[in-house]
This record gives C-alpha cells, sequence and structure tokens, in this order.
C-alpha cells in the first residue's frame, strides 16, 4: 500500500469551505470519518458556518439604500480634475492676494512644474507660506475639531488621512485644512512649537511615485523634506533647514507605518 | 452604461453584510460601504485588471473598517459597537434558530478583529483562501491559523454556553 500523505488542519478547515482538490477529497473524508473527535469538531465548524451565513443572509437581502447608488457616484464626479484643481489653485492665490502671486504665475510660465515627491515639496512650502504665516487663521478647522478634519480630509482625499502627532516633539496640533495643489486636493496639518515656530505636513494621493525616499529642499526660508509611501506623499515643511526637520520627518514616517501595520 | 456599476453593483449586497458583521451597527456599516463605493469608482480605473472585482472591493472596504475601528478604540468606545440589540439584530424575530443566531453573532462580535475578518471572508463572503491572504495583506498561513483559531474559539464558546443554558434548550440544537 502507498503511504498516506499526513492531513493537515488546513484541510479539514478547506473540506468544511469546500475548498480541497478533488483528488484528496477523498482521503480527508475517510480520515474524518474514522476518527470521531475529529468528526465533532469539523461538524461543530460545518454548523458554525451554516449558522453564521443564515444569520448574516437578511441583510444582503435588503433594498440597497439610495446612499449606495454606484451610477449616481460617477455622475458626480468632477471630470478633468488636474485641469479644474489647478483653476481652483490658481482663483485661490489671486483671491488671497498673496504677494507672491505673480511670481508664482510667472514661474507656472517659464518652468516646468516638479512631479513627484518633488512637488509635494514644492505644494507644501507654498501652503507654509500661505497658511502657516497667516497670524489670525491659519487653518480651516482647529485641533480640537480632530475627528471633523480626519472625516473630512480622509473624504476629500478618499483615503483615511489624520495629522501625525508630534506633541512629543514640541509641536502642538493647530488644526488643518484642505488645499489645492496642480495635483489634487491635498491635507496641510499646521503645528507650533514651543517659541512659537509653526511647521506644515501636507498630505495627498501620489499618482505617480507610489513611493519614494526621503528628500531634502529649500524653497527660499523655507525648508522641508518630503517622501512618499504607500501611494500618499508627504511634505514636512517650516521655517527650518532641511537637516533640522529630517528627525522629525522620520518621526511621522515611524508613526505612519506603525499605524498601517497595527 | 460604466461597465463599472456593473461590475460593482452586485457586490453591495455582500459589501453591506460584511460591513454590518465587522460594525454590527447599521449606520456605521452603511457609511463604511458608501466610502467604500466611493474609493472603488475614484480608483476604478487604476485598478488591476487581473485581480477579481469582488476581493478588491472587500479590501477597500476592509481597510476602511480597520480605520474606522481604531478610530472609535481611540475614542474609548468598544471595539465592536455595543451587543447588537434584539432589535437590530438583522435575523426575523419568528426564525427558529434564531438563538443559536444571536449566540453566534455575539460570540463573532467578541473575537479579536483580525480573526473576524478572515472568518467572515472565508465562511460567508465565499473568498477563497488566496484571495482573504490578499485582500488582508497577509500570508496564506496567517489566515489559515487565523482561521482555525477563530473556529476553535467560537466552538468553545458556544459549547460552554450551550452547558450554561437549560439542557431541555440545549437538546434542541
Amino acid at each position: 500500500m502507498t503511504p498516506v500523505r499526513p492531513i493537515s488542519e488546513a484541510e479539514l478547515h478547506a473540506c468544511v469551505d469546500g475548498a480541497l482538490p478533488p483528488d484528496r477529497a477523498p482521503e480527508v473524508e475517510s480520515y474524518i470519518a474514522s476518527h470521531p473527535e475529529v468528526a465533532a469538531r469539523v461538524e461543530a465548524w460545518r454548523q458554525q458556518r451554516r449558522l453564521l451565513r443564515e444569520a448574516l443572509a437578511p441583510i444582503a437581502e435588503e433594498p440597497i439604500p439610495p446612499e449606495l447608488n454606484v451610477a449616481a457616484m460617477i455622475e458626480a464626479r468632477p471630470l478633468a480634475r488636474p485641469m479644474t484643481s489647478r483653476r481652483i489653485a490658481a482663483a485661490c492665490l489671486l483671491a488671497l492676494g498673496v504677494g507672491a502671486a505673480g511670481g508664482w504665475g510667472l514661474r507656472g510660465a517659464t518652468m516646468p512644474d516638479p512631479v513627484g515627491v518633488a512637488a509635494v515639496g514644492q505644494e507644501a512650502a507654498e501652503s507654509y507660506r500661505v497658511y502657516a504665516a497667516d497670524p489670525v487663521r491659519p487653518v480651516e478647522l482647529g485641533a480640537e475639531s480632530r475627528e471633523q478634519l480626519v472625516h473630512w480630509v480622509s473624504q476629500r482625499l478618499q483615503r483615511p488621512v489624520a495629522p501625525p502627532d508630534l506633541e512629543s516633539a514640541g509641536y502642538v496640533l493647530l488644526g488643518g485644512r484642505l488645499a489645492a495643489t496642480s495635483h489634487g486636493p491635498a491635507a496641510v496639518f499646521i503645528y507650533q512649537g514651543v517659541g512659537g515656530a509653526r511647521i506644515a505636513v501636507l498630505v495627498r494621493p501620489m499618482a505617480v511615485e507610489q513611493t519614494a525616499k526621503m528628500r531634502e529642499h529649500s524653497y527660499g526660508a523655507v525648508g522641508g523634506v518630503s517622501w512618499a509611501e504607500n501611494g500618499l506623499g508627504y511634505g514636512l515643511v517650516g521655517a527650518a533647514s532641511p537637516g533640522e526637520l529630517h528627525p522629525l520627518a522620520d518621526q511621522i514616517r515611524s508613526q505612519i507605518r506603525q499605524s498601517a501595520i497595527s | 452604461m460604466h461597465d463599472c456599476v456593473r461590475h460593482i453593483e452586485p457586490v453591495i449586497p455582500a459589501l453591506r453584510r460584511f460591513a454590518w458583521a465587522l460594525t454590527r451597527d447599521r449606520a456605521a456599516a452603511d457609511d463604511l460601504v458608501q466610502d467604500c463605493l466611493e474609493r472603488a469608482v475614484s480608483r476604478w480605473a487604476q485598478r488591476r485588471t487581473d485581480r477579481e472585482v469582488r476581493p478588491w472591493l472587500f479590501t477597500i472596504l476592509h481597510n476602511l473598517a480597520i480605520s474606522r475601528l481604531r478610530e472609535l478604540k481611540r475614542r474609548g468606545r468598544p471595539e465592536a459597537l455595543e451587543d447588537a440589540a434584539p432589535g437590530d439584530l438583522a435575523v426575523p424575530p419568528v426564525q427558529e434558530h434564531r438563538l443559536a443566531h444571536l449566540d453566534l453573532v455575539r460570540a463573532v462580535g467578541e473575537l479579536p478583529e483580525e480573526q473576524r475578518s478572515v472568518l467572515l471572508l472565508v465562511s460567508v463572503e465565499d473568498l477563497s483562501y488566496s484571495e482573504v491572504a490578499e485582500a488582508l495583506q497577509i500570508p496564506i498561513g496567517t489566515v489559515m491559523s487565523r482561521l482555525h483559531r477563530a473556529r476553535e474559539r467560537l466552538r468553545l464558546a458556544l459549547a460552554a454556553e450551550g452547558d450554561a443554558r437549560s439542557p431541555r434548550l440545549r437538546r434542541v440544537k
């Protein structure tokens, strides 16, 4: 007689789920049949499976609520997104009457737009200049409305996005807002340090460069570090040198990684 | 119309069921499904075409559910939104096996989230073991061990509950 391959627990489950390869099923079934204690266990799992399906079946039979209409969601989506957000970005700058707007407009006309993480860095620096420097209203939603803020930006970015916790590094969250970039909406979180110095973290989905190493950059007095991971681009900026900001960037990155694992 | 609609729509009932089983809260479940669908619509063009739509949708929904559950936990709410009140249960009140269903749904709610997701995706949503591995981004060996732990835990929990209950009731099972 040819020796029989030993039966694994995984195969007992596969038997319950009807996932055994047909050539193996008879061996597993005859094993179960000849071991009453195993048979009782497998029978209990089968019963669980059946009861669970029965218990949950009525939900799947309900009519679909109107909010879950896929066709309507498609219709509601903005078309030609890049064009639109570019126009919004331009309009925002004009409306805010930012002095540098003219210069930025010129830059757009003469220099190619940076792409990937370099673009994230630049967008973060631009947002910093506009928002973090605003003494009156740097944020749209304050830290006291953190939940609302998280919900809002996650909805608009269509990804779960939350402000990193930088209190251990001495930076308290002031709040955040949405910002328009030429690559679509971005979340901007603004923090204040002990001496009143502000830093900003910009987060937005990445179209191409899904993951990219950290790179340092300076735009005038605004230094920063940007990187991308799992399809999201991050830009940390502040009125400091990129080297000074780097440890903070490391801290943010490891926090995000941790929340992705746990 | 859009082939996106044609592919996604048939999966919605199952997505609602999975979301409810994870949260045991109707409103929270439908919010999750809504987010999931919006995301799926916006990423339709970027999705990997060699992957089935169904497991892809469950992947999105599961990721959203995890961050939502974590959010709730941080706010100090229990992981599964309280035990379902009898009226909340999806099962019509006259159902013969209702008591057994109640026990089971409650016991499933007490499983750690990681075991619960695997159990539901395998036993109720009929994803293959490898699809579950892909959806949850874990090795297939981990899928099997979580499934095993979940089923054994339920078996022991229900057996203990059965013992605690009157013997007459137990014989009905």
